[in-house]
């Protein structure tokens, strides 16, 4: 599918890049990361599932590897325009209307925190449509009825079309309730994602 | 475990109302603590009970039992023994040592939920043969919560989990050795809550009680706006004897240069604190 210059304007003009995954969507978000420019002009939030109590690797390997500036979150920290934060294992991530991250350790949602849902509401509550936000690869629900949520605050949606996803159970269960406007190639979100003026 | 169902949260003007609610009739004050976090815990108490917004408002103002039921909700009773196995490593080698030099430990462990925290450090200092001297506060706004934490008794399911964080922990012994297991739970040995007590308190309208080697309050102050935690930052400070140790959960780093002023960094990455000055 060629990429229509609604979807590339959309993209433009979202302050916030929303990336969610689970199983399987390690590589792939480690690649978008290598590829975001340092002034994308945008802040990136990434919420991917892991396991608490094994120090994690994925800031040091994402940090060392991204162009712009990337963050574990940490309580009340200002969200901050061309940098990358990733949500920390065992807890959820919130955001606040005054501009900062908050954090949560309340139940787990789809036996994950932190949960793509969690923070996909939270960011759609405050950013509205000012977001794009993209579902990868997963092996359950968790980030769907944050996709629709955000979708029915105008935010751009998107989900990995799910024969390009290794596990296609999570882009899937956005698309099953509607919650992704777009179904995209993993080619079409790095085309659309690498369209930066 | 299910998602949760948020598509109709709460409105600001909403949250507002709520709160002046629950603060002129039941004299609970939450209007410095996080919002987002805050309207998710309330979204989640309308779907458990079944109400909607203005029947929320119906009970708190009409139905004096609920309010207790409101408070063990809206305050979240999430905990685990030795949650993050590093900080209690950090703990055992670069404060208990120091700990150990006092003639009595006195330890507060503030927002203690049902009681894991108290107990896990109950377990460490045992271990490390301090237990005779060492006394541990508990304290909660939350009563139902406390009970719990007198009890002691956890399923056989959470211990499972806590056993394994204490493997990471790096700790000697075996956290089963601590408690009488039955049926389907596991209840913590009586010596162990000999040196304990559990109290509520409310770290937002109440003062210090006592005066202590190390405060704990973890994961609490991520439910807290900033000038509440500055607030709640300086009756620590005034809580701790001279060189005391004040241990924050590790993601909540202590921002403000005034506070840093007073307290030093013993470990950056688990936000352990030594109290300075006078």
């Amino acid at each position: 599918m060629a990429l229509d210059d609604k979807i590339k304007r959309r993209w433009r003009e979202s302050r916030i890049l929303l990336l969610g995954g689970s199983a399987g969507s390690f590589k792939i978000l480690f690649r978008l990361v290598k590829l975001l420019p340092v002034n994308l002009n945008k802040t990136v939030i990434i919420v991917i599932h892991r396991k608490k109590n094994f120090l994690s690797e994925i800031e040091k390997l994402f940090g060392e590897n991204s162009r712009m500036l990337l963050r574990e979150i940490s309580d009340k920290e200002p969200i901050v325009n061309n940098t990358i934060y990733i949500a920390p294992a065992n807890y959820h991530s919130l955001v606040e209307n005054e501009g900062f991250f908050s954090l949560d350790v309340s139940e787990a949602v789809w036996y994950s925190k932190p949960s793509i849902d969690v923070t996909f509401e939270s960011v759609a509550d405050v950013y509205k449509g000012k977001v794009t936000a993209i579902l990868f690869s997963g092996a359950n629900q968790d980030g769907a009825t944050g996709l629709l949520k955000l979708r029915q605050e105008g935010a751009l949606t998107i989900a990995q079309h799910p024969e390009d996803a290794e596990m296609a159970e999570m882009p899937r269960s956005a698309i099953d309730i509607d919650a992704a406007e777009y179904i995209l190639r993993t080619t079409d979100i790095f085309e659309l994602l690498e369209n930066t003026n | 475990m299910k998602g949760t169902i948020t598509k109709d949260s709460i409105t600001n003007e909403q949250l507002s109302e709520l709160i002046d609610i629950v603060k002129k009739i039941h004299g609970f004050d939450f209007s410095d603590y996080t919002e987002a976090s805050f309207k998710r815990r309330l979204a989640r108490i309308m779907m458990l009970k079944k109400l909607e917004f203005y029947d929320l408002k119906h009970v708190l103002v009409n139905d004096p039992g609920f309010f207790q039921e409101f408070l063990e909700e809206i305050t979240v009773n999430v905990t685990e023994m030795f949650r993050d196995p590093a900080f209690y490593k950090a703990l055992n080698s670069q404060v208990v040592p120091y700990l150990s030099t006092y003639q009595h430990i006195k330890i507060w462990c503030a927002g203690c939920s049902s009681g894991e925290e108290v107990y896990s450090l109950a377990i460490l200092l045992n271990e490390e043969k301090l237990s005779k001297k060492s006394f541990i506060y508990g304290t909660d706004i939350n009563t139902g919560v406390l009970n719990e934490a007198r009890k002691g008794i956890y399923s056989l399911r959470k211990i499972k989990s806590y056993a394994e964080n204490y493997l990471f922990t790096g700790l000697p012994g075996s956290l089963t050795d601590h408690f009488t297991m039955m049926y389907d739970a596991a209840a913590i040995h009586s010596e162990l809550k000999q040196n304990t007590l559990f109290s509520v308190h409310n770290l937002i309208s109440d003062t210090g009680f006592n005066e202590f080697q190390m405060i704990t309050c973890r994961n609490v102050f991520i439910y807290f706006e900033i000038e509440l935690q500055y607030k709640i930052l300086d009756l620590f400070y005034k809580s701790l004897c001279p060189l005391g140790y004040l241990c924050l959960g590790n993601k909540e780093t202590i921002r403000s240069d005034a506070f840093r002023k007073k307290f030093k960094v013993i470990n950056q990455k688990e936000n352990i604190y030594q109290k300075i000055g006078s």
